[in-house]
């Protein structure tokens, strides 16, 4: 075991986790630990753009980029964070381009901006471009960059370094420390994946920028990398997850791999059609169409399939219709999408339409935190040290639907603030003294899973997972799907406890973390289920069919899961999770934890809630 | 008459499926039990049409052997972690589909050639990652920062387009024949990011990269095999960049 020291500790080299590497590195002593190379992580995959209101084409500003966030939320977003979000969008734009980053230019020799759904003029009265690209390869743009800046900075980065326990001063998952109580954070605990060797690293300030989970769906745009282990490390902790029943369902995914066909297709044009070839986007959302925001596209074309009107063979997806656009315009704009139709499904985008169906994309929840990166432990407590930002974190500017382009807009501002509130706070902070052998119980778990000679296969688990979560808890949800996916998941995680792996060696164990990253899906799909069950409204990316209207009455809250351990048959007292009021004071018993749900209050400044109609 | 029906393979709307033989390349260092040399193993895996590479050996690792080890992140061909040499040309594994092979015959995954073999397909990045931070890849300015964005024409922003793309997969450096002979080679990716700012029209750093390239392991090792064109799985002219960032060694002019 090896033992490190650094002000601040940054796990995960996505673009939120290198843009505030940027700005502690300058500060103070950081290191970024991240399970992959910093230029293999899923930032790079982001395609369409980066929305901020910088008036280059048309008439723009961020008060209006501030309320499409809130209502592509369906007012679930906590509106201060929104502002920050929009206002600094500017600046985050005019960094990356000061960076280096080759954004598409206007004839004036500007940064381009071009259409993207949920973002409008004047409080929806039409679509406006307010998305800054580079082609369709904007996140490819911006994790280069981004790196390119961390090489010129000389940041100091341990590559394929898996983060497998956070170190904090109080055992928040055994529920017994008091509200206002100080807790801080100490470190973390990292298996370097080339040896097998555990790395102890001791810091003032953790940044956790670990990314999404949307490997809990079988289809999905994510990386298989993203198994949701930040969040799941925070929550085994008794740290809450907060909303994790938001997962945005991305409208274009290709058919049957869900591989992700960027917003921006519609943005420049495209046209989703049924089989009919009906423009049928004109029925859900007259003003906009094609370019309404994800969910409400998403569940439009899910519900032409539900309803027969599906193309292909099987009447099982839709069709997006790029054959009016010139080739040309294609090749400047959308090169990199149209490649994908061709390889992966053999589809000519110039003459055929390419058949598409939703596709799990982002995880609108996660770590909640405040709009310095702090993140919370309760409705109202920071934990002094940690600091939490991007997919992994909740701030939250998505609320219950997160717009486009918003994820890498998000993390490039709540990146720097972190990194920058990081710094500040291990600039002044003494460490924190780490527990007494910080690793026993990673070691221990480590090696009861890679020397179990026989037992359950990790791709049996994670298929089945895998297959309950796209049945049961995706684009339309009902009490009777969910109470199934939580029997299976309950019964799945009774089979983990029995994992064991083939590969036995050292090196380069990939089978062994692959079943390591299976643990955390299935936590963090437990978190959605328990979310979505004891939600009885639809709203955003949530949608009920046996609750299908929004309930603002009793839930514009934000759904708070704490894990905590079995209430004791005597003696004490009887819920330990937080603010639990009305709609959210279920608590859900697994084999040895229970998961309590509480709440708290969405932060409401401009905009008070409204029907929302495209 | 009906078991012709129950033997039709295709049913409406199902992929038509097949099986392959994937002839993998194994290696385990020695101190963990491993042979000191490296051996084939061969696998049968049933697979669909739309099924690529790496989906092939995902199903082993998941259902046959699963010490088989190998790195891999997107699954579309963005992110740069699954290049290997596939039927002995370098291809990104996720985005080479097994329709597209000849399936007759075992199909051979080994790892990329010129870096350490660490296990099985996966090789030793470091060397790789060093050329590239080599040759200052970031933008380079000198004078106050404007207050908004640079200005850059469509024309100038189109000029080293090609070169953006890159994601830094190796495919390029671990085809060339000189780089697997001399490794100390700084070899066609360095170069391609390095073209890719000496003719940004905002940089103002050629002059250095160009001084850094001169060197006797710089370009003018490349010997114009076009192995990196041909392997590149962004489809960027490899071959022609280095031959532009060679010309403006000569000329200045960039």
């Amino acid at each position: 075991m090896q033992t490190h020291q650094y002000d601040v500790v940054i796990v995960g080299a996505g673009g939120a986790g290198m843009r505030a590497a940027l700005e502690s590195s300058t500060r103070v002593r950081t290191a970024v630990i991240t399970k992959l190379y910093p230029t293999r992580s899923h930032t790079g995959a982001a395609q369409g753009g980066m929305c901020a209101a910088l008036a280059n084409v048309e008439e723009d500003n961020w008060e209006w980029h501030t309320f499409d966030t809130v209502k592509g939320g369906d007012y679930l977003v906590d509106q201060d964070a929104a502002e920050v979000m929009a206002k600094e969008a500017i600046d985050a734009v005019l960094d990356l381009e000061k960076m280096g980053l080759p954004f598409n230019r206007t004839p004036e020799g500007r940064i381009d901006q071009r259409r993207f759904g949920g973002h409008t003029r004047n409080h929806g009265e039409a679509a406006v471009r307010r998305a800054c690209y580079a082609a369709d390869r904007t996140g490819h743009m911006i994790l280069q960059t981004l790196y390119q800046q961390c090489v010129k900075n000389d940041v100091q980065f341990f590559n394929e370094f898996y983060v497998l326990d956070l170190l904090v001063d109080h055992d928040l998952a055994a529920g017994e420390v008091e509200e206002g109580e100080e807790v801080n954070v100490s470190g973390v605990v990292a298996y370097d994946l080339a040896t097998g060797e555990i790395h102890v690293f001791q810091a003032k300030s953790v940044v956790f920028a670990t990314g999404g989970a949307g490997k809990i769906f079988k289809t999905t745009s994510n990386a298989h990398t993203l198994t949701g282990d930040g969040m799941a490390l925070a929550y085994r902790r008794g740290i809450p997850l907060e909303d994790m029943e938001f997962f945005q369902f991305h409208p274009t995914g290709l058919a049957g791999l869900g591989i992700l066909l960027s917003e921006a297709a519609r943005g420049e044009g495209g046209i989703l059609r049924n089989a009919d070839g009906e423009r049928f986007m004109e029925r859900y959302a007259p003003t906009i169409k094609d370019l309404a925001p994800r969910d409400i596209v998403a569940r439009s074309m899910a519900n032409e399939v539900r309803e027969g009107r599906g193309a292909g063979p099987n009447k099982d997806y839709v069709l997006l219709d790029l054959t009016h656009l010139e080739p040309a315009h294609i090749d400047a704009k959308l090169p990199d999408i149209t490649e994908f139709a061709r390889t992966y499904l053999g589809i000519e985008p110039y003459t055929e339409p390419v058949p598409v169906y939703p596709t799990a994309h982002y995880a609108m929840g996660g770590i909640p935190t405040n709009i310095e990166g702090e993140v919370l432990r309760n409705a109202t407590d920071v934990i002094k040290g940690l600091y939490a930002a991007g997919e992994v974190a909740c701030v939250s500017v998505h609320g219950s639907n997160r717009l486009g382009t918003n994820s890498l807009l998000d993390i490039n501002v709540f990146g720097k603030r972190a990194g920058r509130a990081a710094a500040a706070y291990a600039a002044t902070a003494d460490f924190v003294p780490l527990p007494d052998e910080p690793a026993t119980a990673v070691e221990a778990g480590l090696e009861t899973i890679r020397t179990r000679p026989d037992g359950e296969r990790v791709a049996d688990i994670r298929r089945a997972l895998q297959e309950t979560m796209d049945a049961n808890a995706q684009v339309f949800r009902t009490q009777e799907s969910l109470t199934q996916a939580l029997a299976d998941i309950k019964e799945l995680h009774t089979r983990f406890r029995a994992v064991s792996v083939q590969d036995k060696s050292r090196t380069f164990n990939t089978d062994l973390l692959e079943a390591v990253e299976l643990g955390f899906l299935l936590d963090i799909a437990e978190t959605v289920v328990v979310g979505a069950l004891n939600r009885a409204e639809s709203r955003g990316g949530h949608f009920r069919e046996d609750y299908p209207n929004r309930d603002d009455e009793n839930f514009m809250r934000h759904t708070m899961a704490y894990r905590r351990p079995l209430p004791a048959t005597t003696g004490r007292k009887k819920r330990t999770g937080g603010d639990a009021k009305g709609a959210f004071s279920h608590a859900e018993t697994f084999d040895d934890y229970q998961l309590v749900l509480g709440s708290k209050p969405v932060t409401v400044t401009r905009y008070q809630p409204m029907e929302r109609k495209y | 008459m009906t078991a012709a029906i129950e033997d039709s393979p295709t049913k409406v709307g199902a992929v038509p499926s097949f099986t392959v033989t994937m002839r993998v390349m194994r290696y385990l260092p020695s101190d963990e039990g491993g042979e000191t040399v490296a051996h084939w193993d061969d696998f049968q895996v049933k697979v669909h049409g739309t099924d690529r590479v790496l989906d092939a050996l995902h199903m082993i690792k998941w259902e046959q052997d699963g010490s088989l080890t190998f790195r891999r992140s997107c699954a579309h061909g963005v992110c740069g972690s699954d290049a290997m040499r596939i039927n002995g040309r370098n291809r990104l594994a996720c985005k080479t589909l097994l329709k597209d092979l000849d399936i007759t015959k075992p199909i051979t995954v080994e790892p990329i050639k010129g870096l350490p073999v660490v296990k099985d397909l996966v090789v030793d990045m470091e060397p790789f990652f060093a050329s590239y931070r080599e040759i200052m890849p970031f933008l380079v300015t000198t004078g106050h920062e404007p207050t908004k964005e640079r200005l850059q024409s469509a024309e100038q922003r189109a000029r080293f387009d090609d070169t953006t793309k890159c994601i830094l997969c190796a495919s390029c450096t671990s085809s060339c024949p000189v780089f697997w002979t001399d490794g100390q080679y700084f070899g066609p990716a360095a170069i391609v990011n390095a073209h890719r700012f000496i003719f940004d029209s905002r940089d103002e750093g050629g002059a250095q990269r160009l001084e850094i390239l001169n060197d006797k392991e710089g370009v003018w090792r490349c010997r114009t095999t076009f192995n990196c064109t041909e392997a590149c799985p962004r489809g960027i002219e490899v071959t022609k960049a280095i031959q532009e960032v060679k010309r403006a060694m000569i000329t200045r002019a960039f």
